[in-house]
């Protein structure tokens, strides 16, 4: 470790891996390390062997659930949206020559204490239980103003402004009920909890025409999977990395980032060895995140995430049988401020045996009951198989810009 | 009509000198070493003494014909960075049909390496992965550190496939990829052989990132 590089990438999480892949490809000279002895970091896929280690250490996993290496159990729930920006950089890196994908096979949104599919086609949207008759007919107005909407046509802007006027605005300009705007809001601009409704509907209008051209792309859901789990994600990008030039160094404990009397970083220190560098990229659990460090403060805390990690031995019930499903319960429904989300995939994807199906339900924590606070959604999976909860602390930079 | 079949072939071993810069006194590095040589041997049937690595290369394809007609062929994955300090990805071992192990014959440190790769392969490849061993450098056999025997022995109990060669002159390097193309199963219906090795831009289960919406219109007959 005497050679001294342009950038130490600290993390082998999707986004430490971007941007180590997109480093190397510039001519950057460029090292990057993990703690683990594999990639991802909390968004790796993980086996049997590696989950049973993390979560139940000293326990072997069950026979029952078929062979360790057909698991790759995500940490981390998410799917891609197919129109949107990280299909983007994929396409752009070129790193889907590594990868395949598949499509989710249905979106579904909660309400009134039943789950129904998000419509991917029109006679999915005439049959849905989701609006009556009436409001089908006003939401029908709403979409066709969202479709013709040109910013250089006033014509089709019908007296609204979207940099100026906000969704509740342009809500009550079509008379949508509270339900519809629960799901538009919600189930298709993917918002988390109603503060967009008092913000300029522009953002709103962007996320809707996203998600409803993603469902175009592909049919049946707006979303892909890759197969093998989201852990081949942060892969890709870390062989993009490694054929223009970076070198991986996994395994390594990182027991400080050294920096000289003026707090400017100098490298990066394991055990007794320290390898210097001009630049340091991190995920926050390697700059003193949960712990109380002596010294300037790098990150800060920003909230907590509870997620339950079920396995399960049947479809999600009401899905359709579905292999692989989005279930979103908008806040108003189950009278939280931010929204339950399920995100099932299974042997499908290539994430684990025949006859399983890997579901993980998540929210952002409110209470100090978290595992009371998904309750609503553990509810709809049926019974559950196994069960590992996990409450993740978000960090963010406390310096919103690097000191040169 | 003659068969098409495609395999991912995955490449490892590190040969500590490219002995060429070794005698040009500049050291490369150990990134640089003598299977980068070997795949661009075979791939571009040249050799470039001041090649540093495969860097930028995402992977090398190369096709066989046997004497039957049927072309095969190979997907290289190089390991690029990810060798030096074992840090390979699951990626890279998934799906892989033939994997060649380099070892350098005039380096006997070097066969150490190639059977902890061996281990390493038997344990996360598919078991029915078909591994070339393979001593590099055989132009040297002046400075040689491994025997034939040696090696030949060790690749019988382990069930390898063994072979020198120079990619410096070329000898033995077609040979190897031509006995592995003939070693691997070549039965399968050639699209699903295809398909199992990802990465081109051939027929997929899935869904094609690559293929931008507006494509769907594009394809239609032209009466011209």
């Amino acid at each position: 470790m005497d050679e001294e590089y342009d950038v130490i990438v600290l993390g082998t999480g999707l986004t430490e891996c971007v941007l180590s892949g997109l480093l190397s490809k510039e001519g950057k000279k460029v090292l990057h390390m993990d703690r683990n002895d594999y990639y991802g970091g909390d968004s790796a896929s993980l086996n049997l062997t590696q989950l049973y280690r993390k979560f139940r250490p000293g326990q072997e996993p069950p026979s029952e659930l078929g062979r360790d290496r057909d698991y790759a159990v995500d940490l981390i729930p998410k799917f891609i949206i197919a129109s949107g920006e990280l299909t983007q950089i994929l396409v752009h890196t070129d790193v889907t020559r590594y990868l395949e994908f598949k499509q989710i096979a249905g979106s579904f949104v909660y309400r009134e204490g039943k789950i129904s599919k998000v419509p991917s086609t029109e006679m999915e949207a005439v049959r849905s239980p989701l609006m009556g008759l009436f409001e089908k007919r006003r939401a029908k107005k709403f979409f066709e103003f969202l479709q013709s909407w040109k910013d250089e046509d006033p014509t089709t802007h019908q007296g609204i402004n979207l940099d100026r006027d906000t969704m509740k605005t342009v809500y009550e300009k079509f008379g949508l009920e509270a339900g519809t705007q629960d799901f538009i809001g919600h189930a298709m601009a993917l918002y988390l909890d109603d503060d967009y409704i008092t913000k300029p509907a522009r953002a709103t209008y962007e996320r809707i025409v996203l998600y409803t051209s993603s469902m175009a792309r592909y049919g049946k859901s707006p979303y892909i999977y890759p197969l093998y789990g989201l852990g081949e994600l942060p892969q890709s990008f870390a062989r993009l990395s490694a054929i223009y030039g970076g070198t991986y160094m996994l395994d390594k404990p990182i027991d400080e980032i050294v920096t000289d009397g003026e707090g400017k970083f100098i490298g990066v220190r394991s055990g007794a060895e320290t390898v210097k560098a001009r630049q340091v990229i991190g995920d926050p659990s390697y700059f003193g995140a949960g712990k109380a460090t002596e010294g300037k403060v790098r990150v800060v805390d920003e909230g907590k995430v509870v997620r339950a990690i079920c396995v399960l031995k049947h479809p999600i019930p009401e899905t359709e049988d579905a292999d692989s499903c989005q279930i979103i319960i908008p806040q108003n429904q189950v009278g939280r401020r931010n929204d339950i989300y399920i995100a099932m995939v299974s042997s499908t994807h290539n994430v684990c045996s025949k006859g399983i199906y890997i579901a993980i339900v998540s929210t952002i924590v409110e209470t100090d009951k978290p595992e009371l606070e998904i309750a609503p959604g553990l509810k709809l999976l049926g019974p559950i198989h196994d069960k590992r909860v996990v409450i993740l602390t978000n960090y963010m930079p406390s310096l919103t810009r690097p000191s040169l | 009509m003659s068969k098409q079949f495609q395999f991912k072939l995955v490449l490892l071993g590190l040969a500590i000198f490219l002995y060429c810069l070794s005698i040009l006194n500049v050291y490369p590095g150990e990134s640089a070493v003598g299977k980068s040589s070997l795949v661009l041997r075979f791939v571009k049937d040249q050799f470039d003494d001041y090649r540093e690595s495969t860097i930028g290369a995402a992977f090398l394809t190369q096709t066989v014909t046997l004497e039957d007609q049927t072309t095969v062929k190979f997907e290289i994955w190089d390991t690029a960075g990810q060798e030096r300090y074992k840090s390979l990805a699951p990626m890279y071992y998934r799906n892989a049909n033939c994997a060649v192990v380099v070892y350098d014959i005039t380096q006997s440190a070097s066969l150490e390496k190639a059977r902890n790769w061996i281990r390493e392969l038997q344990r996360q490849a598919d078991p029915s992965i078909v591994i070339a061993l393979c001593g590099n450098k055989s132009d040297l056999s002046a400075r040689r550190q491994v025997s034939q025997e040696e090696a030949k022995k060790y690749a019988d109990e382990e069930g390898l496939m063994w072979g020198e060669t120079s990619a410096k002159t070329g000898e033995g390097v077609s040979d190897i990829f031509t006995a592995i193309a003939k070693k691997l199963p070549l039965t399968a219906p050639p699209t699903a052989r295809a398909s199992a090795a990802r990465g081109t831009t051939g027929a997929r289960s899935g869904v094609d990132l690559n293929k931008q919406p507006a494509d769907q219109n594009q394809n239609e007959p032209c009466n011209c």
